[in-house]
């Protein structure tokens, strides 16, 4: 169930080093095709193995121009649906449109705080290297996670 | 930039302590505890660890949560004991599970559930009136994070619900600011583990290429983790025109894990495990919320719930049939049944469980169910609804198809397959002095823990993840945490070995040829045939997989046989696959990009023939639903309640598999008395 770029909406990422796209595919699918040759369009992308594509849309959902679309598999689904995101910072909008032209939209929250904004060990305490031999992460006490767990049900345990 | 060319790689070498393989849940819970560890190191002894995280693609989207979740499987919470999810994996897995794993998972997964909500993940709340609240939606309304006693919305017992399209964004986004850019490198795929020349037991390093350049990359390390994934693809899949991406599990995880770990000489364990889920037809949409939240029924076409038609079906595998919930491989076995016996197409009655639903709630409520339902496909398999769509399904108008998958090895979902490791020391596990340990090879350890968690039989070598095997159920959140506690025990691995210094039992020159190898080999013949592609001196890796595939789907279990296979076409499998294993010898490369489609697999092949041996060496049907072996068609608690562990010869190219006690540390009986909630 291959991604297609649309042809008069790919810039090929303005000549950049990596394109969005080549960056993110999980599986190495989406190529940009500098002079053409692959595929008569200088400088656009392409998934270049197509039926190896989960179509997970992570490259969809990153392209600055929206150029990336999915037509479902040929081999089994009926033309005509198609599924579309916008993701923006906090949410995700995406257009469902079926074969018979329903139409239905539905926007769901992706993130509460912005990206960037992690703060990875604010407020965490420094363990000591002498707890390295103890059960639990450095976090334990901090995060409220641990569960430590009924002695008595442990039946090896005496 | 890189000097190789495509003739003439360029060799990097990098000396590490610490060397993360994997960029996924697993890894990138090991980058966020690894770098404080470290920190505390560097404060205390000014000794700086050198560490790196390297994933064949961007951690971002990389691994099994690239698209994101809708749920978290595995969340304790204050009211559950983590005694309860060891016997929850136990008899899910038909009870050939390590409770000393499992348990300890139970007890330190919630932390990094609770680490994900404050990074900004949002996990859907309960209030005092039961109502739903959706992620986001609780927090702006100040209801308090799980951390300050906040209540899930639970779509199982274990299951928390979770507006999760970019859950992996966000856990990423933590790993990295941990690690700083400058210790991540992606795009580099890793073809094999390296021994250490003084001692062979011992782990000393890695090598990959980079996919973007010309270059291998030799890494020394003290300390490795292996947590790659598991594997698809090394069965036929049922779809196999443009469709063949479709796989449930995410298509890029090739068996780099088991193949690698098994080459490094590490133990493996319960590799005859497989998962086999069943998914709505085609699109392999999840159907946990469905069952659980929506209250949906399965039946076969002519409208019978086969859960309960078939429930006598579950009294031939005493006790795990008994369970209030039974075993996942025997709700197969009881569909099966179904469509063995021309009662198919099976449906998910969407139709009925959304009227239902709608004759209590109100529109408003209704309008909210509806995309709570979408929201669970868009979240995490959108190509699900990519059918919805071409199909005009809508829920509550159509039922909709399911079907039992194509077989995957995982470690971390419900399967249990995957590496042998040390275990905690206070769970009363087994130790050497328990004895019964015949049969075991003379250089294996005896008892559960050998002394760093999550250590593999190979010293130094670090699993996390669906890599580590005999346990299961960990999921996203799990592997996090799994990842967690292997890289604590690095650390403390990296500081008791502070002298040691890996030394590579090969030469780089030799590392660096060996991976290039199917890069010469097309170098070396294209011009032979005018045909790029059909050629006599090598393989392409598109044709190596379909001739897997091909082997594994008629011989070894496959959708082909409805999951039947015996002795002898077990035989027929090792024989091919022999054939198979010695052409990849004659992979070819026409670019970077098939090249890492020739090791991918490369490990396809190891792992499914570790996959068929350990299915051959146990003799009877461990798991029905899953696979039948017809010729001992029946599981044998007698004999075969152990686990089947096995090493791997590189040198050689054999197999040595074994058995080895299996021992309860919390109470299974608990599971099957009359009338207790499960
Ligand atoms: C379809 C599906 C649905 C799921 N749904 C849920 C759910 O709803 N809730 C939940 O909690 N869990 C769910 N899970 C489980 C969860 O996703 C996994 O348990 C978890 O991702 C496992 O973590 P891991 O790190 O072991 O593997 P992964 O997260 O898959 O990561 C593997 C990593 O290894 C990298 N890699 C692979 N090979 C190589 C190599 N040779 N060299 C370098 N890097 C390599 C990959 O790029 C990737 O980064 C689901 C899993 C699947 C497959
Ligand atoms: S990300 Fe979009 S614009 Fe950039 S190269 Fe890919 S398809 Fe073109
Ligand atoms: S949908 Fe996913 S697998 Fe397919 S090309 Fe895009 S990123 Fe790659």
């Amino acid at each position: 169930m291959p991604t297609f770029v649309r042809t008069e909406k790919c810039d090929g990422c303005k000549g950049q080093d990596k394109t969005a796209c080549m960056y993110i595919c999980p599986h190495n699918l989406m190529k940009l095709d500098k002079d053409g040759s692959e595929t008569g369009h200088a400088m656009k992308a392409f998934n270049q193995e197509p039926e190896q594509c989960w179509e997970c849309y992570s490259c969809v959902k990153i392209c600055p121009q929206g150029a990336i679309e999915v037509r479902h598999y040929a081999d089994i689904v009926p033309l005509g649906g198609s599924v579309q995101p916008m993701r923006g910072s906090d949410s995700i909008m995406w257009t469902i449109k079926f074969r018979n032209g329903t139409l239905k939209r539905f926007k769901f929250p992706i993130r509460t705080t912005s990206e960037g904004s992690i703060d990875n060990y604010g407020g965490k305490p420094m363990p000591k290297v002498s707890e390295l031999g103890t059960a639990g992460m450095f976090t334990g006490t901090a995060m409220n996670g641990y569960r430590a767990g009924k002695k008595d049900e442990l039946i090896r345990v005496k | 930039m890189a000097q190789g060319t495509f003739g003439n790689p360029e060799v990097v070498e990098e000396e590490l302590d610490i060397l993360l393989i994997g960029g996924g849940m697993a890894c990138c819970g090991a980058a966020y505890e690894v770098m404080r560890w470290a920190d505390a190191v560097k404060a205390e002894t000014g000794t700086e660890l050198r560490i790196k995280m390297v994933d064949k693609a961007a951690v971002d989207r990389s691994g099994a949560v690239a698209q994101g979740l809708s749920a978290i499987n595995t969340y304790i919470g204050p009211d559950l004991d983590p005694a309860d999810y060891a016997r929850m994996v136990s008899n899910d897995l038909m009870g050939i599970t390590r409770d000393d794993l499992a348990y300890d998972l139970g007890r330190n997964v919630d932390d990094s559930v609770h680490l994900f909500e404050e990074w900004g993940l949002p996990i859907w709340k309960t209030d005092a009136d039961g109502v739903r609240h959706d992620g986001a939606v609780a927090q702006k309304e100040g209801m308090p994070l799980l951390k300050d006693g906040g209540k899930p919305v639970r779509s199982g017992k274990w299951q928390i619900m979770i507006n999760g399209e970019s859950y992996k964004w966000i856990v990423a986004e933590a790993a990295k600011k941990a690690l700083g850019l400058s210790r991540i490198e992606e795009r580099v795929f890793i073809v094999k583990l390296v021994n250490d020349k003084n001692d062979p037991s011992r782990i000393s390093g890695a090598v990959g290429f980079s996919v973007r350049d010309n270059t291998i990359h030799i890494y020394k390390a003290k300390a490795v983790l292996l947590a790659a994934g598991g594997c698809v693809n090394l069965f036929r899949p049922r779809s196999v025109g443009e469709g063949t991406g479709r796989a449930w599990y995410p298509v890029w995880n090739a068996g780099s894990t088991y193949a690698m770990a098994a080459e490094a000489g590490a133990e493996l364990t319960m590799m005859e495990n497989r998962f086999v889920p069943a998914r709505f037809k085609d699109g392999y949409g999840p159907v946990g919320a469905w069952f659980l939240l929506f209250k949906a029924k399965a039946t076969n076409a002519y409208g019978e719930d086969y859960m309960v038609k078939n429930k006598a079906m579950l009294d031939d595998y005493p006790p795990y049939g008994q369970a209030a919930v039974p075993a996942s491989c025997l709700r197969n076995h009881l569909m099966l049944k179904e469509m063995k016996d021309g009662r198919g197409p099976i449906y998910m009655d969407t139709v009925t469980a959304l009227a239902k639903l709608r004759e209590t709630l109100t529109p408003k409520e209704v309008k909210h169910l509806e995309s709570e339902a979408w929201e669970d496909f868009l979240d995490m398999c959108v190509g699900q609804c990519g059918i919805w769509v071409g199909e005009n399904i809508e829920p509550e108008k159509k039922m909709s198809e399911l079907m039992p998958t194509e077989p995957y090895l995982l470690g971390s979902h419900s399967g249990c397959c995957g590496i042998w490791v040390s275990g905690p020391e206070d769970l009363g596990a087994p130790t050497a002095a328990d004895g019964e340990y015949d049969g075991v090879p003379a250089h294996l350890p005896r008892g559960w823990n050998w002394g760093y968690r999550s250590m593999t039989t190979v010293k130094g070598l670090f699993t996390a993840g669906d890599g580590v095997g005999a346990s299961g159920h960990k999921f996203s959140s799990g592997s996090h945490a799994e990842g967690r506690m292997a890289a604590k025990a690095m650390v403390k691995y990296a500081m008791d070995n502070k002298d040691f210094k890996p030394e590579l039992d090969t030469s780089a020159a030799a590392l660096a040829e060996e991976i290039y190898k199917p890069v010469r080999n097309f170098l070396e013949h294209k011009d032979y045939s005018t045909s790029i592609d059909i050629n006599p001196n090598y393989i392409t890796p598109k044709m190596l997989q379909f001739r897997l595939q091909k082997i594994m789907d008629e011989y070894v279990a496959g959708c082909a046989t409805y999951y039947n296979t015996n002795d002898k076409m077990l035989a027929v499998a090792a024989e091919k696959l022999e054939m198979l294993k010695e052409d990849a010898q004659k992979m070819r490369a026409k670019d970077l990009h098939e090249l890492l489609r020739a090791w991918e697999n490369y490990h396809r092949i190891i792992t499914a023939e570790a996959h068929m041996k350990h299915i051959q060496f146990r003799e009877e049907s461990r798991y029905p639903g899953f696979y039948y072996r017809t010729d001992k068609n029946f599981v044998d608690e007698k004999n075969w309640h152990c686990f089947v562990n096995s090493v791997y010869d590189k040198k050689t190219h054999q197999w040595s598999l074994f058995k080895r006690k299996h021992t309860d540390l919390v109470d299974k009986s608990k599971l099957f008395v009359k009338g207790a909630p499960h």
